[in-house]
């Protein structure tokens, strides 16, 4: 395992780790989508590039674009809110 | 009679009052409360409201909230134990020794390219050695979009006009930068998600990620420009009619794959050379199957969330 892939790691349980303690929904749908994004180089890294291909397409892409439109649904985006009303 | 009807008639419309003079009329007077009463009910109140939201005095409550505490821990370290004692059971990674290391996927290594017309062994084994199971994935799809469309989709029509209203109220109707960006990325996006699945048996990647790329290239189109441009070349008919002859198509294949190809019976599908792009026998068909059903769950989902429809 060279220096590349262990800072990627280490990124990885960073993110897992923050998007827990984020009181921001937004934030952490943001920290999610660079998970999803460290996670297909990972996969590159670990020589399954259709996996690569998959996760970044469906995690760091669709899922996160669902997730945001459901937090606009729920009405959870306020300051966006708050900057529109201005 | 035709008085007292008309009395009646004109009691009913409200235009005069038959007991207006017969009858003694007191003023109606507005209920004012008095003060010791008032005093009296906001005090009972405070009292309910003391004993039933008393926090830090009930002893139920605090005796609850420890025992969530340490059962919380409790169940933390015992689950955590539970992991790492399964994973030091695991065998260890790359040894020869391993389970995984048995004939089947010694075949699959040796003739999977030979069997299937395959280059890329994952797609030749899931989509010829596992086609049932891949069939059961894709018709996971199909079901997931119908249970969100049961959930989200909005048959009225006013109430639909006024969704689409609120769904476009918070952000700018033509935002340049977006449209300039996906009016370039948007062609190799969807180029890249063809060569994906077409390519699914030669090089990395296959129906699902082909199906994926282009699903959100529909979204990134979508959210550059609009349903309305959108609805032009994906509406909801043909959604449905590529959704229902993808899944149907995947099935006939597969059927007529296992009926006639199991057990080294003929079969009337060419395997082709393995590199060349008409090659692999099934996998290329399925593969464009699989592809279309992804990219139209995606973006599926993405209008339902959005609109409650196509």
């Amino acid at each position: 395992m060279n220096l590349f892939e262990i800072l990627l790691f280490l990124f990885l349980i960073l993110c897992a780790v923050s998007v827990s303690f984020s009181k921001n929904l937004l934030n952490s749908i943001l920290i999610y989508m660079s998970f999803s994004l460290v996670m297909s180089i990972i996969w590159l890294c670990l020589e399954s590039p259709d996996l690569a291909i998959t996760e970044a397409a469906v995690g760091a892409g669709v899922t996160s674009i669902l997730f945001f439109v459901t937090l606009k649904k729920i009405r959870a985006m306020k300051e966006e809110r708050k900057d529109e009303s201005k | 009679m035709s008085q007292n009807k008309n009395r009646f008639m004109n009691w009913l419309n409200g235009e005069s009052d038959t007991f207006s003079d017969s009858m003694e009329m007191k003023p109606q007077k507005e209920y004012e409360e008095e003060e010791s009463t008032v005093r009296e009910r906001m005090r009972e109140r405070q009292q309910i409201y003391d004993r039933v939201y008393d926090v830090n005095g009930n002893k139920e409550l605090i005796f609850l909230r420890m025992f969530y505490r340490v059962m919380a821990v409790v169940f933390c370290v015992l689950f955590v134990s539970l992991l790492i004692v399964t994973v030091s059971w695991l065998p260890p990674t790359g040894s020869e020794d391993n389970p995984v290391n048995n004939e089947v996927s010694k075949r699959y290594i040796e003739q999977g390219m030979e069997e299937t017309g395959a280059v890329n062994i994952v797609s030749g084994m899931i989509l010829t050695y596992r086609a049932f199971d891949t069939f059961g994935e894709t018709n996971v799809l199909f079901i997931a979009t119908c249970c969100v469309m049961i959930l989200l989709m909005i048959d009225d029509a006013a109430l639909k006009k006024q969704q689409v209203d609120n769904d476009r109220r918070y952000e700018p109707k033509n935002d340049v930068i977006l449209q300039k960006i996906a009016f370039v990325l948007c062609p190799v996006i969807f180029i890249f998600g063809i060569y994906i699945v077409l390519n699914g048996q030669i090089s990395p990647g296959g129906g699902f990620s082909g199906g994926a790329v282009i699903g959100a290239g529909l979204i990134l189109y979508v959210s550059a420009f609009g349903f309305k441009k959108a609805s032009r070349f994906f509406n909801e008919l043909i959604y449905k009619i590529a959704k229902i002859t993808a899944l149907c198509m995947y099935g006939l294949i597969g059927t007529y794959f296992y009926i006639t190809g199991a057990n080294g019976i003929e079969n009337h599908i060419p395997l082709g050379i393995p590199g060349h792009i008409l090659s692999g026998g099934i996998i290329l068909p399925i593969n464009i199957c699989v592809g279309l059903e992804v990219a139209c769950t995606m973006y599926a989902f993405y209008a339902l969330f959005r609109k409650g429809g196509f």
